[in-house]
């Protein structure tokens, strides 16, 4: 199967872990490779199974795009990656995998990617008016609004977050192994005289 | 040019409706009471998880998983663990495997125990519901005996189980599940032949064999159109590779048979717990490696270490090396996987959790073309939806 992979056009890097393939390819042959992943009777990867991405607010190519496809004859998942960046589009794929369709609403929804030639690109899983992209890493855990019941104006409205204590995120990180460095008068704790 | 009068009504639907499981909102658009379009919004219970599981350690993200299908909780955390698994590259002792796939088990009867009498109750029969509830209480028992908790156990964690079944717990699970067959069949004798339920259910929601693959679609939604696919056959986790057990398929892909295939589940899962439990064997329930599994409460009270253990345990957690996985398994609704990002840090980068319901309500408005008003509602039981999972 692999042999079959590095054949197509625009497949970059294959790399098998676990009885998984993880396959990075180019974003601009994606219509391309995607029909072929489907069509190839030897490959028939006819499922898709999710659409996400990965948010690297560091990288110049910010986003890792992540699709994973499962065929049911030759019951294998394979996950594609593409990398893109912050304002960049990409082709929808609704055309060849018809599951597509929420999964790239979700991903629009959630990190803001746009994709191309979608029937219907709207928010999906956030209220309805809502800005940002909440799974982008700078966007903040507790969100820039709250909702509360006026009771003056006899309805739901919307505020910025106002906390009563201060979010704390815990940073607990401290290697498990201990210090490095040797402490004075401590020679005796190692067992050496 | 014709000009084409168009006389159709949008009518919404939900959020607060007792047949759309929680809180969906259907646009639905009426011709007559025919259906031409039924448009759902989902997002209403979306509380953010995979971003809070961002921001906590690996053993902290798990009772998240409880709380996505509540439904069918342990099935959800399995997938999890076995993500976590995968990454740390460890390997679970011979007794969590079986007691995980028991519980695995118990968890499927429990959400088809839950989604037969609902579906049945969204086209007219009351009773069913009535008497699964008091079955499901009894398996709650069992999930409560070995968690302490009857929904929300957090009983799979990565490395294993929590602790092990209380003594005596394999002959009470013999004893119930000799019961339990009964039952079914009782179930059964109110629903299958049911003029009523026959013809709210018979030919209503079809979905062809391609397009049930075309859409994403997997459990017993696939099944009943037909294709013989399930993970624990094709895929076998944990110790389901030593268990014998049928696939149910459907011929049609209607409501009804998505029912069959659901009530035949419940049969094939006794049968597999009856096999667990003759085969399962004393032994430890999760790695002995203190660096990931918390020592044994008595010591912690003697040893030193033991209490450092517990102490970084529970405040850092541990460490994952930095890498990506798709774990996925068979829950009762269909395939629920978890993508999970590690950076090497003890908390996931990313963790994006694939709803089965997700997908099949995407096929909704293909589903309820063409049919009646009412029919929206047997189609939505039969495809199983519960928001907690959809909208994460």
């Amino acid at each position: 199967m692999i042999k079959i992979l590095t054949k197509i056009d625009g497949i970059n890097n294959i790399l098998e872990n676990n009885n998984l393939l993880e396959i990075e390819f180019e974003k601009k042959n994606i219509i391309k490779i995607f029909n072929e992943l489907k069509d190839n009777t030897k490959l028939n990867f006819n499922q898709l199974l999710d659409i996400t991405a990965v948010d690297y607010p560091s990288r110049e190519f910010r986003f890792d795009l992540v699709y994973i496809l499962q065929s049911l004859t030759k019951n294998k998942k394979i996950i594609l990656k593409t990398f893109i960046k912050e304002k960049e589009n990409i082709e929808s794929i609704t055309n060849i995998h018809k599951s597509a369709d929420w999964y790239e609403r979700e991903c629009y929804d959630l990190f803001g990617i746009e994709f191309i030639n979608h029937p219907d690109l709207r928010r999906i899983m956030t209220d309805y008016n809502f800005e940002g992209y909440p799974l982008r890493k700078d966007f903040p855990l507790t969100g820039h609004t709250e909702v509360r019941y006026d009771d003056l104006e006899k309805k739901v409205i919307y505020e910025p977050v106002k906390l009563i204590q201060e979010f704390r995120n815990f940073d607990s990180e401290s290697p498990w192994e201990g210090m490095e460095n040797k402490l004075f008068g401590d020679e005796k704790s190692n067992g050496e005289n | 040019m014709k000009e084409v009068e168009l006389n159709t009504t949008t009518i919404n639907f939900g959020p607060q409706h007792p047949a759309a499981h929680g809180v969906l909102r259907l646009v639905v658009e009426l011709e007559g009471e025919v259906v031409q379009r039924a448009e759902p919004h989902i997002g209403l219970l979306h509380r953010g998880t995979e971003k809070l599981i961002e921001y906590k350690t690996y053993l902290q993200a798990v009772p998240y998983f409880d709380r996505l299908d509540y439904v069918s909780p342990m099935c959800q955390e399995h997938a999890f663990a076995l993500a976590t698994e995968n990454l740390l590259g460890i390997k679970v002792p011979e007794r969590a495997k079986y007691i995980r796939v028991i519980f695995a088990e118990i968890t499927r009867i429990l959400n088809h125990l839950l989604n037969i009498p609902a579906y049945a109750a969204d086209i007219g029969a009351v009773t069913p519901f009535l008497w699964c509830f008091e079955e499901r209480e009894k398996l709650l028992e069992f999930h409560e005996a070995v968690s302490g908790a009857r929904f929300h156990a957090a009983y799979f964690r990565p490395g294993g189980v929590h602790q092990d079944m209380p003594e005596g717990m394999e002959e009470k699970l013999f004893d119930h599940f000799k019961t339990l067959p009964k039952f079914i069949d009782d179930l059964e004798s109110l629903l299958t032949n049911n003029r009523i339920l026959r013809q709210r259910s018979v030919d209503i929601g079809i979905i062809s064999k391609s397009e049930a693959i075309e859409w994403g679609c997997s459990g017993p939604v696939l099944r009943s159109a037909g294709v013989a696919w399930d993970l624990r056959r094709s895929q076998p986790y944990d110790a389901y590779d030593q268990v014998d057990f049928e696939v149910p398929v459907g011929k049609k892909g209607d409501c009804f048979d998505r029912y069959l295939v659901r009530i035949e589940e419940m049969r094939q899962s006794i049968s597999i717990i009856n096999q667990c439990l003759n085969k399962i064997k004393p032994g430890p329930i999760s790695i002995e490696d203190n660096k990931i599994t918390p020592p044994k409460r008595n010591q912690m009270k003697k040893s030193m270490e033991a209490l450092i253990h517990h102490f970084k345990l529970f405040t850092e957690g541990y460490r994952v090396p930095a890498g990506q996985v798709y774990s996925a398994v068979e829950a009762p609704k269909g395939e629920f996987g978890v993508y999970l990002v590690s950076d090497g840090s003890s908390k996931p980068y990313r963790c994006k959790i694939r709803a089965p319901g997700f997908a099949h309500l995407q096929t909704l408005d293909h589903l309820s073309k063409g049919h009646l008003m009412a029919d929206i509602a047997a189609i939505l039981g039969s495809l199983d939806i519960v928001f907690g999972e959809i909208d994460r």
